[in-house]
């Protein structure tokens, strides 16, 4: 059992969370009060003493499954959970009218065709009969997915295989149907909408069903260790821009809002901790009337430091437009904290974009008429940012001003079209700060068409910023 | 040290006796803050029942609550204790002639001048007390550091008496909305406790028992629209005690099933941005998107 949890531990640490050694030892206390049976519990205990994060949950969980799916009661692969069993038996029965008996846990579905397994599917899911959606998911799997002992495929593979066969969504239109024949032929479209999310969380949760099923098995065969490491995903704050999945990029955008939400906080606050500046002679004999005359309470003047006003120039052309899209997204959520914010956007034409943003409180709604509407391509939209900053210095060149803070992004990437870098030296010389951000990884900086550095030496600095936690350090020297 | 709870199902069930319906994972780290005698921290959207949740266990256990609210500017002669000063003041005046300095000093640091605050009663109290440190992510990082010696030792130090140990470990719970990071020293100390928003089937039960009069059926229904408003992109998704107010709303108004027109009538009460409003009563007149056209 120790063996079992320092191994656990040492898995959440190399995923990335940080647990220190009494948080260890807490955990190690904590199991001892809750049964190892209860699956739940002890999950729980684990969680409540190892993750100090929502964030980390997730993948608490994932590393969870992968150490103790095995263990748990119902999966444990010999004795079946009441539950679950009984409704193998009842689908034993239906297959084997004639007798026979299968092994149980294997094989169950054989003698069914794909219609009447769907049937199965289709009835498991419109009662929400959770035991028996979890005996077809893991029939599902041994029938469909087709796994071998050792073949080097990825868990999602099967996953995708054995959903294909299924037709979730199949089944989903079926449940559909029905729910719409039931209430005579019409459903008003918030019933239509509330039955549609209803059968759509059950589909998931099958899903959810199929996904552990064909986990437990990869477990079986490869071992804890291996299957932990291939399952290893980066946290939501890590994900880097550029390569983010889909389901990725959700995960960000929802770490996003409460990400800008402490920036607001953290800022503000560090706004109004401000040294104390001279005496306020005014305020001071103000307030010493209620003394008397006696000017027993100083009172001080507060500096209160300009708020900079931003201009945000950035590239939307394919390859770093997420990266983009989250920074307007950040600096805009954070907009009170600086006097004003513009916001350019270019691939090799540029055009101002704040407009978009202006008496629009729903960001991402501006951030899909900035990709829409915005008119920035000149030639041929491929990048090229001699031209768009060239541009740029022409139109709105001689709005920067000394409480201007210029923040380039983009990824420097010019197609061997001429740099033009003047107009960055240009931009410092009038402005407070340039900033420039880049989403590639140090490394390939100044490599193939990149020439960041060209830029970068007229910069007050080139940041690397290829994930959250690196925009959040970013802003928070910007204000 | 006896302990306060038999096991989690105990937990759970004398928490529903009081109209708290925790699911497993709250009652299990209640369960253990008991066991392992360790604080909870309990963080999650605001309006999930995090507070509800510390009164709801001093309710149970009969113990009076003890609550620490955290703004900016907290400090010790607010949270720990404080020296009463005019009560000093006036002691060491009315002794002026007679006793030497000697005694005078030891007397005017005593208990009898200690003014105890929500912490150092907490850590005093001789009865069953549950304490609560409200909003915690409210105070600066420096004055978390406050908190550090009571949470892991329940003692508290006062120069001028000495150290003070707790007489009994007091079930302690700090709540977070999270709007900055705590530090790493207190989520140490602590089990940490994230409440999300309910599952549809514990919304359904928490709206029953929260709001009279509702039938089985609207409830459904409102706990599956408000499901399924929270899987649209918001400013601020509806919190359960929204959820509730709404509930209580359509009950008052007499509405026995919500259909489009009712539910985007009354949005304003579950949703608190005019954008997120217009954008849900929009979302909820329309199907989803990917919705094939009716036949």
């Amino acid at each position: 059992m120790l063996d079992l949890l320092a191994g656990f531990i040492q898995e959440l640490r190399r995923a990335g969370l940080p647990v220190s050694l009494t948080e260890n030892l807490d955990a190690m206390e904590a199991v001892k009060h809750v049964p190892m049976e209860d699956r739940e519990a002890f999950k729980y205990a684990l969680a409540a003493t190892l993750v100090k994060s929502s964030n980390h949950w997730k993948t608490f969980e994932t590393v969870f499954e992968v150490f103790f799916s095995l263990r748990g009661r119902e999966y444990h692969l010999g004795e079946l959970d009441d539950e679950t069993a009984k409704a193998l038996d009842m689908l034993d029965e239906l297959t084997n009218a004639d007798g026979q008996l299968s092994p149980r846990g294997m094989g169950g579905m054989e003698g069914m065709t794909p219609e009447e397994i769907a049937e199965m599917l289709f009835k498991a899911m419109q009662n929400a009969d959770s035991a028996l959606m979890r005996a077809i998911a893991r029939q599902a799997v041994s029938r469909f997915a087709g796994m071998e002992p050792g073949r080097p495929v990825g868990g999602t593979y099967y996953l995708y295989r054995t959903l294909r066969n299924l037709d979730l969504e199949g089944v989903v239109e079926r449940m559909m149907e029905d729910a719409r024949t039931q209430r005579g032929g019409e459903l008003t479209q918030l019933e239509e909408r509330l039955e549609r999310d209803e059968f759509e969380s059950r589909a998931e949760q099958l899903r959810k069903e199929v996904e552990a099923e064909i986990r437990r098995r990869l477990v079986a065969d490869r071992g804890v260790e291996a299957m932990a490491k291939t399952l290893r995903k980066p946290l939501p704050e890590d994900v880097d821009f550029m390569h983010a999945s889909r389901e990725e990029m959700v995960n960000l955008r929802k770490a996003l809002m409460p990400l800008t939400r402490k920036l607001a906080v953290r800022l503000a606050r560090k706004r109004r901790h401000g040294r104390k500046g001279p005496l306020d002679f005014r305020n001071t004999v103000r307030h010493s009337l209620s003394y008397g005359g006696v000017p027993a309470e100083p009172k001080f003047k507060y500096p209160r430091p300009a708020k900079p006003e931003i201009f945000v120039v950035a590239d939307i052309s394919g390859s770093v437009a997420a990266f983009a899209r989250f920074t307007l997204q950040l600096v805009y959520a954070i907009s009170g904290q600086f006097s004003k914010v513009r916001s350019f956007v270019f691939i090799d034409g540029v055009d101002e974009v704040t407009r978009f943003f202006e008496g629009q409180e729903d960001i991402n709604q501006a951030v899909h008429r900035v990709n829409t509407e915005a008119d920035v391509v000149w030639v041929d939209g491929h990048s090229d940012y001699g031209h768009a900053f060239e541009a740029f210095w022409d139109k709105w060149g001689k709005d920067i001003g000394p409480r201007t803070t210029v923040i380039l992004l983009g990824d420097a990437r010019n197609n061997y079209h001429a740099s033009q870098s003047w107009v960055v030296k240009e931009m410092r010389h009038k402005a407070r700060h340039v900033y420039w951000l880049n989403p590639e990884p140090r490394s390939y900086w100044d490599t193939g068409d990149s020439i960041v550095s060209e830029y970068g030496v007229h910069t007050d600095g080139v940041y690397e910023c290829r994930n959250l936690r690196q925009l959040e350090r970013f802003v928070e020297i910007l204000a | 040290m006896s302990f306060r709870f038999d096991s989690v199902p105990a937990v759970r069930e004398r928490l529903g006796e009081v109209d708290y319906l925790s699911d497993e994972g709250i009652a299990g780290i209640v369960y253990l803050a008991d066991r392992l005698g360790k604080p909870i921290l309990v963080e999650g959207p605001a309006g999930t029942g995090k507070t509800q949740l510390a009164k709801s266990v001093a309710e149970i256990l009969g113990a009076r609550l003890i609550r620490l609210q955290c703004y900016e500017g907290l400090d010790e002669s607010k949270a720990l204790y404080e020296w009463n000063y005019k009560k000093q003041l006036l002691r060491i005046q009315a002794e002026r002639n007679s006793e030497d300095w000697k005694d005078l000093s030891d007397d005017i640091f005593s208990d009898e001048f200690l003014l105890t605050r929500p912490l150092l009663e907490a850590i005093t109290a001789t009865d069953p007390v549950v304490l609560l440190i409200d909003e915690v992510d409210r105070v600066e990082v420096e004055t978390e550091a406050l908190l550090l010696e009571i949470l892991s030792d329940y003692q508290v130090s006062i120069p001028e008496l000495g150290t003070i140990t707790a007489t009994q470990v007091p079930l302690v719970f700090l709540t977070s909305n999270n709007t900055r990071e705590l530090s790493e020293a207190l989520k140490r100390r602590c089990l940490f406790l994230h409440i999300d928003y309910p599952d549809m089937e514990r919304e359904k039960q928490i709206v029953l028992t929260k709001v009279e009069g509702i039938d089985e059926n609207l409830a459904d229904q409102v706990a599956r629209i408000v499901r399924s408003i929270r899987t649209l992109e918001l400013k601020k998704a509806p919190s359960v005690s929204e959820t509730i107010d709404w509930a209580r709303t359509l009950v008052l108004l007499g509405i026995q099933t919500i259909d489009a027109e009712v539910a985007t009538d009354t949005l304003n009460i579950l949703l608190k941005y005019q954008t997120d409003i217009s954008k849900a009563a929009k979302e909820l007149a329309t199907n989803a998107p990917d919705a094939p056209a009716k036949a």
